[in-house]
């Protein structure tokens, strides 16, 4: 039953097939948490598109001097990619009740992620070494707040990730496992997805 | 087959997994303090906002004594003055309405009315609220750094925001970003839980078409915050690394005291942009919750069934829809292009048909009711009219050729007082005195009540109505002290220190209501558990105050809408949503199939 749907209801009328049998409800067949990720990521969704719409704006501006693109970004973003990847490796293991499946593919996540923000600050590092600081130019101060923002989802999404994992650690079972690690990849996937966009975004300005 | 397939479809229907396991406090300190009971959450949240309401209250006398009798009060000079006004101004708009209409009664009166036992993530709306006080000390202490708190008007326009001779550029401007970042944060933990709750955690039975319009309008307005606070919240790190960093993402070139500044070539229109694009939705996320309350009282308190429900439903989504298009309103004399100023006057007048509908609706919900003069069905009553006064001034305002003489005079202060000062105040009063009852199990004193509805209402008439003559003739807002000028007439300043009495009149029965609230609390009458023969789950609970997990043993299951008054052939005037048909009582004279059976009999 679409949500549209069920707007068009007209409750003062009582259906006689109705009136006796109350109908489940729930709006989506879903857990709340999978419901509750999603309306979050289009909180996120609304974030990234703001700042991205303020950089395009900025960009028509005269003395737009674009910035050096790091070949580390490049590293990086095949580190996330690899982080993402190993999520949905033990993600797949949850559904195959594999728990070395989903034991291999939590760490191997959780340390892609910390080598991908490592690198994202070793780049920052470089950035300023080269006198490429937040206050010369806007595009630096834009390089660096989209890379600060996309970092800190990041980190926000390793909090989950701790979680799961050290449940994983005290022994809780696949099927435990299961709602928070299908929804960390959720996460994991559409991080991916805005870090390529911004990445694509910051190598054609 | 994989298990994954499997997985999509063993999610079993909400009807059926209902019991969860709620959480139990062990210690006192998690039960009234770090507690995750979404009631107790809504305690504390009305609770904070309106300390900090108060605060913003006590503000408004300084400015308006100020204004009423210039050169009287030493303590207040032009900074001070500049920093009450951003301070008062920031306070109500956020950290008052805003917190307690979603913070407070979305935490009561969500799981309450839509029949959950509690919220579906009662961790982090806890956190939600603890960070909401966090902002709220961050922000009361930007009063006492060095300069002292921010004095850049709350809208906190850059440059003048973090320049050199603006109040609060050292550290007040700094928490006032950190505070609002925070209240953000905070927000979209209790938000997701406010959206997911009425999307998944209804009762059996309460489809989305049975919830009472309270439970919409709080729904629709969360989904409109979640949406435009990431604005501000763009907006307000920006303009932190703005200040802090020496970024130029708002900051252009200029000059200030005779050297350049080290910004370059910056942007102040794009964060008008961003804070409009937050800053006309956060209307409509303090004006839903309220048109939904006002609804629900108006309809139980004049025993009557809420005229046209499904309209109300989809006005609320449409004005929702609409109040993101229709932001720059509030920037015609910003220099933009014209084109855009049509564009944006266009869909402002156009959110005024839905709006309008709403208006019609509660005026026929009342024709002809059995109406009782209770204090929540005053002050509604008193919204009604207060909406409609400010909602007509938005339609001057929404027109950029008479909003370009009218724009930052007082009668733009009139206009935004009477649509989102005055009006969802009176609603806030309006449903305290409602759900009191059930948040405490007594009821606050009549006659107190009256003394309060009053001179609130009357009061607050006799303060804004001179205030639009007053930009009418020119009074510009924001001004400390406007001296002699040619146009302003001697007689403004007469009408000056009237307002400004009124105010400290108006002030007073504030006063009153708090002493009522608080004396109520240990000795007002015993309210019962449906004081007002309500038909909303609510007021169906086993005890008042509902205990933990709200609905005893069972959770409840609606057969009907909320708004089953008076219903023909039925003996009771009102049917509780979670009545079994069968149980109904009929009047005598009823024959044949009553009450719920004929469809035609409800409209
Ligand atoms: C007793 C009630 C109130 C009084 C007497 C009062 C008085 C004032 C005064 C004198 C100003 C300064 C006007 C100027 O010179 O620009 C002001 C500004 C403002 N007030 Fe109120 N106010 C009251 C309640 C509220 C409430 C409930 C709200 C909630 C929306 C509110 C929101 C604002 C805002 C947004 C401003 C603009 C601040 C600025 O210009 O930066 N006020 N108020
Ligand atoms: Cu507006």
């Amino acid at each position: 039953m679409s949500l549209f749907h069920e707007m068009t209801k007209k409750p003062w009328l009582v259906d006689p097939a109705e009136a006796n049998e109350v109908r489940e409800v729930g709006a989506f067949f879903l857990p709340a948490g999978k419901v509750g990720l999603r309306v979050f990521l289009v909180v996120v969704t609304v974030i990234f598109t703001l700042i991205t719409i303020a950089y395009a704006d900025r960009m028509l501006f005269a003395n737009w001097l674009p910035m050096p693109e790091p070949w580390v970004l490049w590293l990086n973003t095949a580190l996330l990619i690899a982080s993402s990847a190993a999520m949905q490796f033990a993600r797949n293991g949850t559904k195959q009740d594999d728990m070395s499946g989903v034991r291999d593919g939590l760490v191997w996540a959780g340390v892609f992620t910390f080598a991908f923000l490592t690198g994202q600050l070793y780049v920052w590092q470089q950035l300023v070494d080269l006198g490429y600081y937040a206050n010369t130019n806007t595009a630096n101060a834009f390089f660096y707040l989209l890379t600060a923002a996309h970092g800190l989802h990041m980190a926000g999404g390793l909090i989950a990730w701790w979680r799961s994992y050290s449940r994983m650690r005290r022994g809780a079972s696949v099927a435990d496992l299961r709602l928070s690690v299908e929804l960390c990849t959720t996460y994991w996937h559409y991080l991916l997805l805005i870090w390529l966009v911004l990445f694509a975004l910051l190598l054609i300005s | 087959m994989s298990n994954g397939m499997l997985e999509e479809t063993q999610v079993i229907p909400l009807a059926e997994v209902e019991e969860v396991d709620l959480y139990h406090a062990h210690h006192w300190i998690t039960k009234y303090v770090f507690c995750q009971d979404a009631k107790v959450i809504a305690i504390q949240y009305s609770a904070t906002a309106i300390l900090i309401g108060l605060v913003g209250l006590v503000l408004s006398w300084l400015m308006r004594l100020q204004l009423g009798f210039p050169e009287v009060f030493d303590f207040i000079d032009a900074e001070s003055y500049y920093q009450y006004v951003t301070m008062h101004g920031m306070i109500m708009v956020i950290y008052l309405l805003t917190a307690l209409f979603l913070g407070g009664f979305g935490n009561y009166l969500i799981p309450l009315m839509v029949g959950a036992r509690d919220m579906v993530f009662p961790y982090m709306n806890m956190i939600s609220y603890w960070v909401y006080l966090l902002a709220v000390i961050v922000l009361t202490v930007s009063f006492f750094v060095p300069g002292g708190a921010s004095g850049a008007g709350w809208t906190l326009y850059p440059p003048q925001a973090i320049s050199e001779g603006t109040p609060g550029i050292d550290g007040g401007i700094i928490l006032m970003l950190v505070s609002l970042v925070l209240f953000i944060i905070g927000f979209t933990m209790g938000g997701l839980n406010y959206v997911v709750t009425v999307l998944q955690a209804r009762a059996r039975g309460m489809t989305l078409m049975r919830m009472p319009l309270t439970v919409w309008g709080i729904f629709v307005a969360t989904i409109l915050a979640l949406l435009a606070f990431p604005a501000l919240f763009v907006a307000g790190v920006m303009m932190l690394l703005d200040r802090v960093l020496g970024t130029s993402f708002f900051m252009p070139e200029m000059i200030v005291q005779g050297e350049m500044t080290s910004h370059e070539n910056g942007s102040p229109l794009l964060f008008q942009h961003l804070f409009w694009f937050f800053g006309h939705p956060e209307v409509y996320i303090v004006a839903l919750p309220a048109f939904g309350v006002v609804s629900d009282i108006i309809s139980t308190h004049a025993r009557k069934n809420i005229f046209g429900y499904r309209m109300m439903v989809w006005a609320i989504v449409a004005i929702g829809g609409l109040s993101f298009i229709v932001w720059a309103h509030h920037m015609y004399v910003s220099g933009m292009n014209p084109y855009f100023g049509f564009f944006f006057a266009t869909t402002t007048l156009i959110i005024a048909v839905p709006t309008a509908l709403k208006m019609y609706n509660w005026v026929l919900t009342l024709y002809k009711g059995n109406i009782h003069l209770s204090i929540p069905m005053l002050f509604c009553i008193a919204f009604i009219l207060t909406f409609l006064n400010g909602g007509i001034t938005g339609l001057f305002l929404g027109n950029v050729i008479v909003d370009i003489p009218l724009s930052d005079t007082m009668f733009v202060v009139a206009h935004f007082h009477m649509v989102m000062g005055i009006a969802p105040v009176l609603v806030i009063f309006a449903a305290i005195y409602h759900w009191f009852p059930k948040m405490s199990g007594r009821m606050l004193h009549e006659g107190w009540g009256q003394f309060h509805f009053w001179i609130t209402f009357l009061g607050s008439y006799l303060i804004y109505f001179p205030m639009h003559y007053l930009g009418f003739v020119g009074v510009p807002r924001r001004y400390f002290e406007i001296g002699e000028t040619a146009f302003v007439p001697p007689s403004a300043a007469t009408l000056n220190e009237f307002i400004t009495v009124m105010v400290l009149i108006v002030g007073f029965a504030q006063v009153v209501f708090m002493a009522n609230i608080i004396i109520s609390i240990f000795k007002g009458k015993p309210a019962g558990d449906n004081p007002w023969n309500a038909t909303s789950l609510e007021w169906q609970t086993a005890t008042t105050p509902p205990g933990h997990g709200n609905f005893g043993d069972e959770l409840p299951v609606v057969y009907r809408w909320a708004y089953a008054y008076s219903m023909p052939g039925v003996e009771a005037d009102f049917v509780p949503q979670n009545m079994p048909p069968g149980e109904v009582k009929r009047t005598d004279s009823a024959t044949g199939p009553v009450a719920e059976d004929p469809p035609e009999l409800h409209q």
